[in-house]
């Protein structure tokens, strides 16, 4: 008990920006519409996603290119719970992220073990995640191709996480687990485990020999980044009341988590959100100025899927620009100025 | 002198080559032994065997009554024998700090006990200006000191330390060597592979010179300094080539 309360002095001025982060990100719904509301659980579901990812790719250092596999998981195990149990969703996302940890310890075993790396690890995590996808596809338990769809409630209703009435309800349910779970990666950022994981990212070989095992480390993160992934397919299937192989395991469901924590800085804290936060804004933007160009650009008025060829433009540039993300940008600059 | 570290008839081969033959060494309790030799004489692939990155084909390690050869390197640090590296490998995304932390959290899972720990391992090596740079901006002379400190905030028992002098300017090289007896005043049992002569002549209890993979002598420096052997093999040859 008396570590854990040290990690937490350790860590308290992360949890004092971790504060304001949520207290900002909270009150977004007092001021926007329902659709925007829509946009921003969105993207803080993705958010929660890419905080997943950077556990095990940004902090332990193996590249995921396969995370639709916790997050589809997680999706399934919510609707699958519900609709042939009748079991809670709170209980259902539980149970994914310890289904889909579950996952990623033996399939992680299994790559490590046999020395997977870079490339070729992130190879077979994405060949799982579309394993997984063609296997829901065909599977007629979890209605195939079709997939599922979660009953309405009616209402406001805690048990079921289904806010009708009270949408922000919703928003902050969730702001509440992205709460957590940074609170989390927190921890572990300042503990002996997130040390062991840098050291395994850097190098494993001097890693071990300062006696770190770089299997067991891999294996904490994989599972730990799966049960955090896991939560975000869950709360997914919340927020459509409805999945489908392709939006639970689809091969842009693995892009798009990696790419907000990719944007925002990989393997930091705030890396994630901040992506999230830069790409949503970002992709309103571009499809709004496609909606309603300025005058002098009337020409590209409602052309089909430019917002997206303009989209992927800005993103190339930002990549060129901050390979490591804006807050790895921010922090070459302050190493430039400082030395 | 009781030994805390046996090397018992080490063999490792690579195909034809014997790279280690039949090596057998003791470690003394609070000893500085010296391993010297040509290059390529197999005083690397010798730390690989006792510190488990390799497996030897015959032969037996022990660290404190228990063999050690067949372990992987994560247990043989976790029981306290620690190497560094001759090629130093920092970690080099971190900064001076996190680098030494890594090496503080194997014993003391309290972050603020480690970090405690941790700055007073920067301090002895002298890298507390540094501790909050990136590892990857260091000096030569830094990383050295830095993959000292490192290992160093494990509480070593044994510590193997390779080259590292090579590089250093010579007063770089007198600050190192003060650091390395140091360790060994703490209570810490070191094999010091060096080519730096002057310093390892200094700096060891005895030398163990090996050639072509065989020990060829043992003893002390003065000794060592005067065997025809030793001479032949490799002091002469010392003299030949620029001395570093």
């Amino acid at each position: 008990m008396s570590r854990l309360r040290r990690i937490a002095q350790a860590s308290s001025r992360d949890l004092m920006i971790l504060a304001a982060v949520v207290t900002v990100l909270g009150l977004i719904p007092l001021g926007v519409s329902r659709f925007t509301l829509s946009v921003a659980t969105t993207a803080l579901i993705f958010a929660l996603a890419g905080i997943g990812w950077n556990v095990l790719s940004g902090f332990a250092g193996q590249f995921s290119f396969g995370h639709a596999a916790y997050f589809g998981l997680g999706a399934y195990t919510v609707a699958v719970t519900l609709t042939e149990f009748s079991i809670s969703p709170w209980v259902g996302l539980i149970v994914g992220g310890v289904i889909a940890a579950a996952f990623g310890l033996l399939t992680g075993w299994i790559s490590f073990r046999f020395g997977l790396k870079g490339a070729y690890f992130a190879l077979a995590t994405f060949a799982l995640a579309e394993m997984l996808r063609l296997t829901f596809n065909n599977l007629d338990y979890v209605g195939a191709g079709i997939g599922i769809t979660i009953p309405l409630a009616g209402g406001d209703d805690w048990g079921r996480i289904q806010f009708e009435d009270t949408p922000s309800l919703q928003y902050w349910v969730l702001l509440g687990i992205v709460a957590v779970s940074l609170v989390a990666v927190i921890a572990i950022t300042k503990s002996r485990l997130g040390s062991t994981m840098l050291a395994v990212r850097e190098d494993e070989d001097a890693a071990s020999s300062l006696g770190i095992n770089p299997l067991r480390a891999k294996m904490a993160a994989i599972s730990i980044s799966g049960f955090i992934t896991a939560l975000a397919g869950g709360y997914y299937t919340q927020f459509l009341l409805f999945i489908d192989p392709d939006l639970a395991f689809g091969p842009f469901v693995s892009v798009a988590i990696l790419l907000r924590p990719i944007i925002g800085g990989v393997g930091t804290i705030w890396g994630p959100v901040l992506g999230a936060a830069i790409l949503s804004v970002l992709g309103e933007v571009t499809r709004s100025l496609v909606r309603e160009p300025p005058s002098f650009l009337q020409v590209i008025e409602g052309v089909n899927g430019l917002d997206q060829v303009l989209f992927g433009l800005i993103l190339v540039l930002v990549i060129i620009r901050a390979p490591d993300g804006v807050l790895g940008w921010f922090r070459r600059r302050r190493q430039r100025s400082a030395v | 002198m009781s030994s805390i570290l046996s090397v018992r008839n080490a063999t490792k081969r690579f195909g034809g080559l014997t790279a280690v033959d039949n090596v057998s060494l003791e470690l003394g309790q609070g000893e500085i032994l010296g391993i010297i030799g040509p290059n390529g004489a197999g005083k690397t692939t010798l730390f690989n065997l006792i510190s488990g990155a390799m497996r030897p084909d015959e032969g037996e390690v022990v660290f404190d009554g228990e063999r050690i050869e067949r372990m992987p390197p994560h247990l043989i640090a976790g029981r306290g024998l620690v190497r560094t590296f001759q090629v130093v490998k920092p970690f080099s995304g971190l900064t001076v700090f996190e680098n030494v932390m890594v090496g503080a959290f194997l014993r003391r899972p309290d972050p603020l006990e480690s970090e405690a720990h941790a700055l007073s391992m920067l301090e002895f090596t002298g890298l507390i200006p540094s501790a909050d740079r990136p590892a990857k901006g260091l000096t030569l002379a830094s990383r050295k000191r830095l993959e000292l400190a490192r290992a160093l905030a494990t509480d070593p028992r044994v510590l193997l330390l390779d080259e590292v002098l090579a590089g250093l300017t010579p007063t770089e090289g007198a600050e190192m060597v003060e650091v390395v007896k140091s360790i060994r005043d703490g209570g810490v049992s070191l094999l010091v592979i060096e080519h730096v002569m002057a310093a390892i002549m200094a700096l060891s209890d005895r030398i163990a010179v090996i050639h072509h993979g065989e020990l060829l002598a043992i003893g002390k420096p003065a000794q060592i300094a005067k065997d025809p052997r030793v001479v032949e093999a490799y002091l002469g040859e010392e003299f030949q080539i620029a001395p570093d």
